[in-house]
């Protein structure tokens, strides 16, 4: 059973990649157009892992991943950020928010196969 | 069977941003302070340079840097926003716009000025002309030294690690590979069970490494958790290759390179899991190619078409059974097509939204205060339509403002406002959308369009016109001067154009106007061009297809009476006269008049006429089969249609008839 990640972001282009990156890769991969969405489909859903933006409609980024590690059932998701700015201090405060890892954009599709691999473990 | 480009998502997205970028701009020059406009704005900006960077778009995502740079000091309140910063972000977001189209345009210099003036409106230090693109962050696999090296690691992760998402199990097995490992954790740390948080971490762990990598390579492992934790590295010793440690085969490229063409492969071995990852757990919505929907609008119409030849069958057939499939066929063939219909419909809010940014840039060009209003944008036409009328509408409310709408000196002498107002409405009236442009300027000069008509010999001097004909004529072709076609130029289309597609979509204009106090031009089209209802006629032996929504009523003409109106083709309805025209002399049919004709009575607005026919059918959903290219020149018919049996029957072109019954009449008056 490959593992299913869940990708959150508002641009469609960024979602296709992403996707088109993971499900080259063998994982199985659900997308969320916003941290709302994000938030009611992790919630809804199994997830082994999430991708998810910060700038977003709706609900943000950082707001989702607090949202989710302060319920008990999402403790220990790995939760990966994307981010434009290579900026410490969004990387800062979404560490703070409970995220696992960052990538910063633009990335190369198998540097995010690459950090899913190291995230998930083999 | 078309796959997805990421490219032509992208650049359906950066249209979509630019149109929230264009709004929130437009809704900011309203209330300059508004935070969720700001934030709106420049959330379009960083994605789009985010997007445009992933996707090769370099020029653009620079461009689009500098912008959020400067725009994020709106965001952040030092600066606050100002028309003239509007006005400077809206004319970067055109060159954005460009930069899309044409990723390696020659407009850097373009760029560096709007820059130069967008830095110069927030206040910041002067544009630096050329800008580097954030690259694509490093990939490099790290290169293997050429000697095995032994690492002493101590490390304590944050206690919340593995609530984090870090498993340390992970982190250990990434130690692994690089090298042979000896691992002891300390438990020294963990608390007596009732103490126990399960999901905290206690222990930490010492490892012995020896590995062929260099130092970055146990970095690499720790990157994500390195600013919290506790981590110690010494190098203990270099040593020879040792046994359990692979060496690279050949040193540093050949192995960097397997480490990058590997995932690469398997993506490409893969992408059609791409399509089997739609397992029903995809977004609410799906975006198809619009020539899908077309395809599909086709079928539908071929369906409607063979369901109604099942019909004729299953009708005179005594087989009660076939009777029964024929009738559930012919339920849902009618839910199927009205299901498609609404697939196809869009709410206008898509075309009106593009003329708060026309209005703006109008206001600045003309000096004139402008207010623009929308009603109804939520109704729903049909996509084509839409694309259709969008440089109609264009020039209409262009003219509006250009020759409606007076300066705000004029309008406070006249009375009014400052500024004027323009609203855009929609509406849903039966099988149409009745799309309003109303203006409260000086309204149409009839004077002048008179005189304008006479001098280009549209018109006779002297010659008596309805008030409604006389307005009329500012949609005849050669009526607009050759200032207006320069004032207008760059959108190309004359008010004749406006009339010519708007009739293409079947649809009429009404105008209306009052002098000093304003004008209205309504476009009545009908809501979707593949199917319409029809009245089925018969003239001589051939069938015909009346479009319903121009048939206002149908009369018995008795043989006396047609006898009778010979050489006058009039007939009294309630009072005025309704010139006729009998199609079975149109069509040169050559048969005997049907004993009971009947009149059909059409209009467009204001304008109607009779239709001579000798039988009425009955009305018909008739799905519009467009003329053959040898028949483009028919101006007759619109269209044609196949029926139940089979047989085709032409659709009538109200509007030329029209045309053709109204200048018989004016042929008769200036006869008689």
């Amino acid at each position: 059973m490959s593992a299913h990640i869940l990708t959150v972001d508002d641009s469609a282009s960024i979602r296709l990649t992403t996707k088109i990156a993971l499900t080259g890769a063998g994982y199985q991969v659900t997308e969320a157009v916003d941290g709302l969405d994000g938030l009611n489909k992790a919630k809804a859903g199994t997830f082994d892992m999430i991708v998810t933006d910060l700038n977003m409609p709706n609900m943000n980024g950082l707001a989702m991943i607090e949202a989710l590690r302060s319920s008990p059932a999402h403790t220990g998701i790995p939760i990966i950020f994307l981010t434009t700015e290579s900026d410490a201090e969004m990387k800062s405060r979404a560490k703070a928010a409970g995220a696992t890892g960052w990538i910063t954009k633009p990335f190369d599709p198998e540097q995010l196969v690459k950090i899913a691999k190291k995230v998930l473990g083999k | 069977m078309t796959t997805l480009d990421p490219i032509q998502v992208f650049r359906t997205e950066a249209a979509e941003l630019f149109e929230q970028i264009e709004g929130g701009l437009l809704d900011l020059l309203h209330d300059l302070s508004n935070q969720d406009q700001i934030d709106a704005v420049f959330r379009g900006l960083h994605t789009l340079k985010g997007s445009g960077a992933m996707f090769g778009f370099e020029a653009l995502a620079a461009f689009t840097h500098h912008c959020e740079t400067a725009f994020d000091r709106v965001r952040k309140g030092e600066v606050s926003a100002s028309a003239e910063l509007v006005a400077c972000v809206l004319a970067a977001q055109d060159h954005m716009k460009a930069l899309v189209d044409r990723p390696n345009g020659d407009n850097a210099e373009e760029g560096d000025r709007l820059l130069a003036e967008l830095q110069a409106a927030v206040g910041g230090q002067g544009g630096s002309g050329t800008v580097v693109t954030p690259p694509l962050a490093a990939n490099a696999p790290v290169a293997a030294d050429t000697a095995a090296t032994t690492w002493k690691l101590s490390f304590r992760l944050p206690s919340n690690a593995m609530a984090n998402g870090t498993n340390p199990l992970g982190l250990l097995d990434e130690l692994r590979e690089l090298g042979t490992c000896e691992i002891r954790a300390d438990l020294s740390k963990v608390p007596g069970l009732n103490q126990i948080e399960p999901a905290d971490l206690y222990v930490s762990w010492q490892v012995t490494l020896t590995t062929y990598q260099p130092r970055s390579a146990i970095d690499d492992v720790f990157i994500f958790v390195m600013d919290e934790m506790e981590l110690q590295i010494e190098q203990q010793s270099s040593t020879a290759p040792i046994a359990g440690v692979k060496a690279p085969d050949t040193p540093a490229a050949p192995a960097a390179e397997k480490a990058v063409m590997e995932p690469q492969a398997r993506a490409e071995a893969s992408t059609p899991a791409v399509a089997e990852a739609k397992n029903g757990k995809a977004a609410e919505n799906v975006r198809v190619p619009a020539e899908r929907l077309d395809e599909l609008m086709d079928r539908v119409g071929e369906l409607v078409i063979a369901q109604s030849r099942l019909s004729q069958l299953a009708g005179s057939s005594v087989d009660i059974q076939l009777r029964a499939v024929s009738e559930d066929v012919e339920r849902l063939s009618g839910e199927l097509r009205d299901t498609m219909m609404v697939l196809r419909m869009v709410p206008v809010t898509q075309l009106f939204s593009r003329f708060r940014r026309l209005v703006h840039d109008l206001a600045r060009e003309t000096g004139k205060m402008i207010e623009l209003e929308f009603e109804g944008e939520t109704t729903e036409v049909d996509k084509t339509v839409i694309e259709r009328l969008a440089d109609p509408l264009v020039h209409l409310v262009r003219n509006s403002i250009d020759h409606g709408l007076e300066l705000p000196d004029e309008r406070i002498a006249a009375g009014k406002d400052r500024s004027g107002r323009v609203l855009l409405s929609a509406r849903q009236s039966g099988g149409e959308v009745i799309i309003t442009i109303k203006d409260d300027g000086r309204g149409i000069n009839r004077e002048r369009v008179r005189a304008k008509a006479e001098a280009s010999g549209l018109v006779q001097p002297g010659q008596q016109l309805m008030d409604q004909e006389l307005l009329q004529l500012i949609f005849q072709p050669g009526f607009s001067t050759a200032a207006q076609v320069t004032n207008l130029s760059g959108r190309g289309v004359g008010m004749d154009v406006v009339k010519k597609t708007v009739e293409a979509l079947r649809g009429v204009i009404d105008i209306r106007s009052e002098p000093g106090k304003g004008s209205e031009i309504s476009l009545r089209i009908p809501l979707t061009l593949a199917i319409i209802d029809g009245l089925l006629v018969r003239v001589g032996s051939g069938n015909y297809v009346i479009p319903l929504s121009a048939v206002e009523e149908c009369l018995e003409l008795s043989l006396e009476e047609d006898l009778r109106s010979r050489g006058r083709s009039f007939i009294s309805l309630r009072d005025s006269l309704v010139p006729y025209l009998r199609l079975r002399d149109l069509f040169r049919t050559g048969t005997a008049p049907d004993p009971y004709q009947k009149v059909v009575v059409i209009s467009t607005g204001d304008e109607r006429i009779g239709l001579v026919v000798d039988q009425i059918i009955g009305d018909h959903q008739t799905v519009i089969k467009s003329m053959s290219k040898l028949h483009h020149d028919v101006v007759t018919f619109s269209g044609a249609t196949i029926l139940g049996d089979g047989s085709v029957a032409l659709i009538l072109d109200v509007i030329h008839l029209i045309n053709v019954g109204q200048q018989q009449e004016a042929q008769l008056r200036a006869a008689g």
